[in-house]
């Protein structure tokens, strides 16, 4: 792989354009993914912020879910960060109805652990493996985890609780480091797509 | 804006109702659909569907039209049943000006307020102030001055507004085209010109430069107000909205749950007219609607705010 790689923003919904334009300056060539053949074409993957439950619908809706189950556990990078986590956890304490993840880190989830829109913040939070200080995390009606199983590391905790994990080749955060101007996380990510070439 | 709270340097410090929360949350129901809902029931149904958030009202416009009389805040019960019914982000209405409803709808949770012109404005001069609250507020706006003013109050969301009730898309088109075509005027501005385009505007010089600096509105700008089908939708995204509010459009229509669930996929889906003709097939019956030209302008709700 050359020292581009291409990285894809699932775009069924969600805040799409921010996390195109952290790629793009952490040196990605950036693009949507919103079916199949786009999603052959990526290295990694980010699974965006969003409603969660419209994500899983929408993906399942038009045959996506599937493809995207098999690309990541074939070993895809990806990285979620909030409904993205919340897609790429194993299981969900309360699902809605028939609500489907994609999976691959071995993790439970809570949805809106953190509570409503009025409980929403921002505080500094440490994630191992980021250099250069605290990230500004933005909680946004955010999930936290639950509990993670063997193969996965805990990465960053806020108030006591799991906000960020990476099991081998997924990461994912509670938060929003796509809404700050901060993009360590996103380099972060773009190096592991880069190992895996 | 240097009004606005910033991040905390302590994680022992959390910050609530920052704009960055407020503005971040709207940013996550991008490319989605919010569906006005008057019962548990709907919003179940345009949760179903794959809508992003639901709006939480005693009657669609199509009603408040139908009805007359005064429209105001729903009640709080009806309210926190919607709540409680659905894990999607619940939004609800308050009248222009009325910030002592906002602050009710704040204390029940809502997760965004609507300062709205579908209600019955209870002030005619004054918008709230949206700096004193933490849950943060969307509002309509037919050009883009009123849009900056909006935001200069602390709206962290921008609706056009359209023409609610009407299930007739053209004031939709209308305010979305002005919006946009304003941005794409100011971006060509040097900042010679930006100063007395804020005064054109009636809207504060800092606002006007971002903008012509951003290309775009500093928060997220959705479309309302007329849309009735899957193409209209569709129309409203590829004209710039970045997602569309569908009142009275759904539930006034012959079968809610697949016309909900059919506007979700065009919605995504904008670009694509093969899946946009999918989409739009069997729905049954289409809200009938009214004839914009035939609205006398009393009845404008989008005349209502300034």
């Amino acid at each position: 792989m050359s020292d581009t790689p291409v990285i894809g923003v699932l775009a069924l919904q969600g805040d799409v354009r921010e996390h195109l334009i952290a790629l793009a300056s952490a040196d990605a060539l950036a693009r949507p993914v919103r079916r199949p053949e786009e999603l052959a074409e990526v290295d990694g993957l980010v699974v965006p912020g969003g409603e969660s439950t419209t994500m899983s619908k929408l993906a399942s809706l038009f045959g996506m879910l599937e493809p995207l189950r098999e690309r990541v556990r074939d070993g895809m990078p990806v990285y979620g960060t909030c409904a993205g986590m919340i897609l790429l956890a194993d299981k969900i304490l309360d699902p809605r109805s028939g609500q489907e993840t994609i999976g691959g880190i071995d993790m439970i989830v809570r949805r809106n652990a953190f509570g409503r829109q009025n409980e929403s913040f921002e505080a500094a939070v440490e994630v191992a493996g980021i250099e250069g200080g605290p990230v500004e995390g933005v909680f946004i009606r955010a999930p936290w985890v639950e509990s993670v199983g063997a193969q996965a590391k805990v990465v960053a905790e806020h108030g006591g609780h799991i906000v960020a994990v990476r099991q081998g080749n997924a990461l994912a955060t509670s938060f929003h480091p796509e809404l700050t101007g901060d993009h360590r996380v996103h380099a972060l990510f773009v190096d592991m797509v880069r190992a895996v070439g | 804006m240097s009004t606005l709270p910033t991040t905390p340097q302590s994680a022992d410090s959390p910050a609530t109702g920052t704009a960055r929360v407020k503005r971040g949350m709207a940013e996550q129901l991008k490319g989605g659909v919010i569906m006005d809902v008057v019962n548990a029931e709907q919003a179940k149904i345009a949760e179903d569907a794959g809508a992003v958030a639901v709006m939480a009202l005693e009657r669609v416009p199509a009603d408040i039209r139908k009805d007359g009389g005064v429209a105001r805040m729903s009640d709080p019960n009806m309210i926190e049943e919607i709540i409680e019914a659905v894990s999607i982000p619940v939004m609800a209405k308050s009248r222009i000006g009325h910030f002592v409803e906002a602050q009710v709808l704040q204390s029940l949770g809502v997760d965004y307020i609507d300062e709205s012109e579908v209600l019955t404005p209870a002030d005619e001069v004054n918008h709230s102030d949206k700096f004193a609250f933490t849950t943060p507020f969307v509002c309509g706006a037919t050009n883009l001055g009123e849009a900056l003013r909006r935001i200069a109050e602390g709206a962290a969301m921008i609706r056009s507004k359209g023409e609610a009730g009407t299930g007739n898309v053209v004031e939709a088109v209308r305010h979305l085209r002005q919006i946009k075509n304003e941005i794409a005027r100011l971006r060509g501005y040097d900042n010679n010109e930006l100063y007395a385009a804020a005064k054109e505007l009636r809207a504060p010089y800092e606002l006007v430069k971002e903008v012509s600096e951003l290309g775009k509105l500093p928060v997220v700008l959705f479309s309302a107000g007329g849309v009735a089908t899957p193409a209209d939708a569709a129309l409203m995204r590829q004209l710039g909205a970045e997602g569309v509010f569908v009142g009275s459009g759904i539930f006034k229509s012959g079968d809610p749950a697949k016309r909900a669930a059919a506007i979700v996929k065009a919605t995504t889906f904008y670009d694509d007219p093969k899946i946009i003709a999918d989409a739009s097939r069997n729905l049954g019956e289409a809200m009938v609607g009214i004839n914009c030209d035939t609205l006398p302008e009393t009845e404008r709700y989008a005349n209502r705010g300034w």
